[in-house]
């Protein structure tokens, strides 16, 4: 059996007093994506702020290729290959499409990813590159985001509502893109509200809910009926 | 033409400000904090520059390089050691713990030096001049220091935008916790901001200390001055404490020439006036 790229036990985590996870485990093969499914509240984005090590987390729970994640800083997190787009893309503002890429690769891991893959990714951007962050569209800025991730050569992308506020048809760009990217090399978790593509994209998926994990599976099997009663916690 | 002379002092004094102030302006665009010591830091650096010229027995000119790398390199280790663990979503801190840093200062220096005034002796250099047109000469020091400082503040515009760590100090300026998140030690971002804020700083004092005399406690007057510059001039931003350096240089020199005892006075009137009209400076932030 290979070595899981994350494995997740027993984690529990606290903003200050209050406890935002309670007792989750998981794990997530190399090359697989885990959707993370769950009301606003559920414990998603604390989840995956405790992975890239924002939040401190407690010791042995998380494992990153059989390395425990415990006492590593936000950069260690990200050198070792864990990279993050954050909730609300959170770009650079003063900087330009250019450099918010460039930072992006400053952990200098070696790999496929550099600005022309980037650009080869989402061409949208070539003409953007001097552009600063702001005066983008909301996908530009997505697809800068991700590229943003993506250079610094990760094999676990943590990825936090990539489709919120923007527009259909750019939300299909943004998920084709998604496909190319993960693959043998890069597993993933995902963070999506629309429960139907959260299933379509992943292999697996994680229902969680006031801090528990309440359901969790195969994607492809997912019974839809159980994972709307586990996300609102209505008991059929 | 003796207007015109006094404007010319006063563009070459107020490149000197804008040098002593864009450190301050660079730590508080990155950090958010202001740092009260920055005037003693300046002091700091000319005292330092003095022991070592009297003792090498060279100009204070000779010993800038060294002068500027050991303050320099304080700045890093002071940032990294102590004024890191200070920051925070609360300002207050930092502010409270460089103030300290102040009151120590001062008078660190005055067990050390006594509270004499004194200036830093430039030699033969500081008499000579070129009569550029009838009736007004321009000091070859003065004009020396001014290119001086005025290529110190592209140098740093440069390295700011065009540079690799110039772009770290900016992204950990916009948004400290992603830069992080993208493998960025900002602490260690943090501590070569400041390092090269001392290094300026450190420039700063040793010309200010050839123009006119200093003191130990004449470092919160050095503060003041700095301060005026980046508020006429926008804070935060590098061309703009060039523009308020120059500003409140000029004022300066205008207004002794209305009366000796109005130098000061007209650099304030000019701040306050500045405040009232055009609060976010002659020059709003370049890019943001």
């Amino acid at each position: 059996m290979t070595e899981p790229r994350l494995s997740v036990s027993g984690l529990s985590s606290f903003y200050g007093g209050f406890q935002a996870l309670f007792d989750v485990s998981f794990s997530i093969a190399p090359g697989a994506v885990l959707a993370l499914i769950g009301a606003n509240g559920a414990g998603k984005t604390t989840l995956l702020k405790t992975l890239a090590g924002v939040l401190r987390p407690p010791a042995r729970s998380i494992h990153h290729n059989g390395a425990c994640l415990a006492s590593r800083t936000p950069a260690e997190t990200t050198r070792a290959g864990v990279a993050v787009v954050p909730e609300g893309r959170r770009l650079f503002a003063s900087l330009s499409v250019e450099e918010n890429l460039l930072i992006g690769a400053q952990v200098k891991r070696p790999g496929p990813w550099t600005l022309e893959a980037v650009y080869a990714l989402f061409p949208a951007l070539v003409q953007r590159r001097h552009h600063l962050g702001p005066q983008l569209s909301g996908g530009q800025q997505q697809m800068v985001a991700i590229g943003r991730a993506l250079m610094a050569n990760p094999d676990l992308l943590l990825l936090d509502e990539l489709s919120l506020g923007l527009a259909p048809v750019v939300i299909e760009e943004i998920y084709r893109a998604f496909r190319q990217i993960v693959g043998p090399g890069v597993s993933a978790i995902l963070v999506e509200q629309d429960i139907n593509r959260a299933l379509s994209v992943s292999d697996q998926f994680l229902c969680l809910r006031a801090g528990k994990v309440v359901l969790s599976g195969d994607s492809r099997t997912a019974d839809q009926a159980a994972i709307i009663d586990a996300y609102f916690g209505v008991h059929a | 033409m003796i207007w015109v002379n006094a404007l010319v002092q006063g563009l070459l004094l107020g490149g000197i400000y804008a040098l002593a102030a864009s450190g301050l302006a660079l730590v508080f665009g990155v950090m958010r904090i202001i740092n009260m010591a920055h005037g003693d830091i300046i002091v700091v650096a000319a005292f330092l520059a003095q022991v070592l010229a009297v003792g090498l027995g060279v100009s204070p000119f000779v010993v800038a390089v060294p002068v500027v790398l050991i303050v320099a390199a304080a700045g890093y280790w002071l940032q990294r050691l102590l004024v890191n663990r200070a920051l925070g979503h609360d300002p207050l801190p930092a502010l409270i713990m460089t103030f300290g840093l102040s009151i120590i200062l001062q008078n660190v220096l005055l067990s050390l030096f006594s509270a004499d005034s004194r200036r830093l002796d430039a030699g033969p250099l500081a008499d000579l001049s070129l009569a550029v047109m009838p009736g007004v000469a321009v000091g070859v020091l003065p004009l020396a220091m001014f290119g001086v400082a005025v290529l110190a503040l592209v140098g740093l515009q440069w390295v700011f935008f065009h540079t690799a760590a110039g772009r770290a100090f900016r992204a950990s300026a916009d948004d400290a916790e992603i830069a992080r998140v993208m493998g960025l030690d900002t602490n260690h971002v943090y501590a070569l901001v400041t390092s090269i804020a001392f290094g300026l700083a450190a420039l700063s004092g040793i010309f200010m200390g050839v123009y006119g005399s200093f003191d130990p406690f004449i470092g919160p007057s050095r503060l003041i001055f700095a301060f005026e510059v980046i508020v006429i001039g926008g804070m935060g931003s590098i061309y703009g404490a060039l523009m308020g350096g120059i500003l409140l240089g000029v004022s300066q020199a205008l207004g002794a020439q209305i009366n000796p005892q109005f130098q000061q006075l007209a650099g304030h009137l000019v701040f306050l006036a500045v405040i009232v009209l055009h609060p976010q400076g002659v020059l709003a932030r370049s890019k943001a």
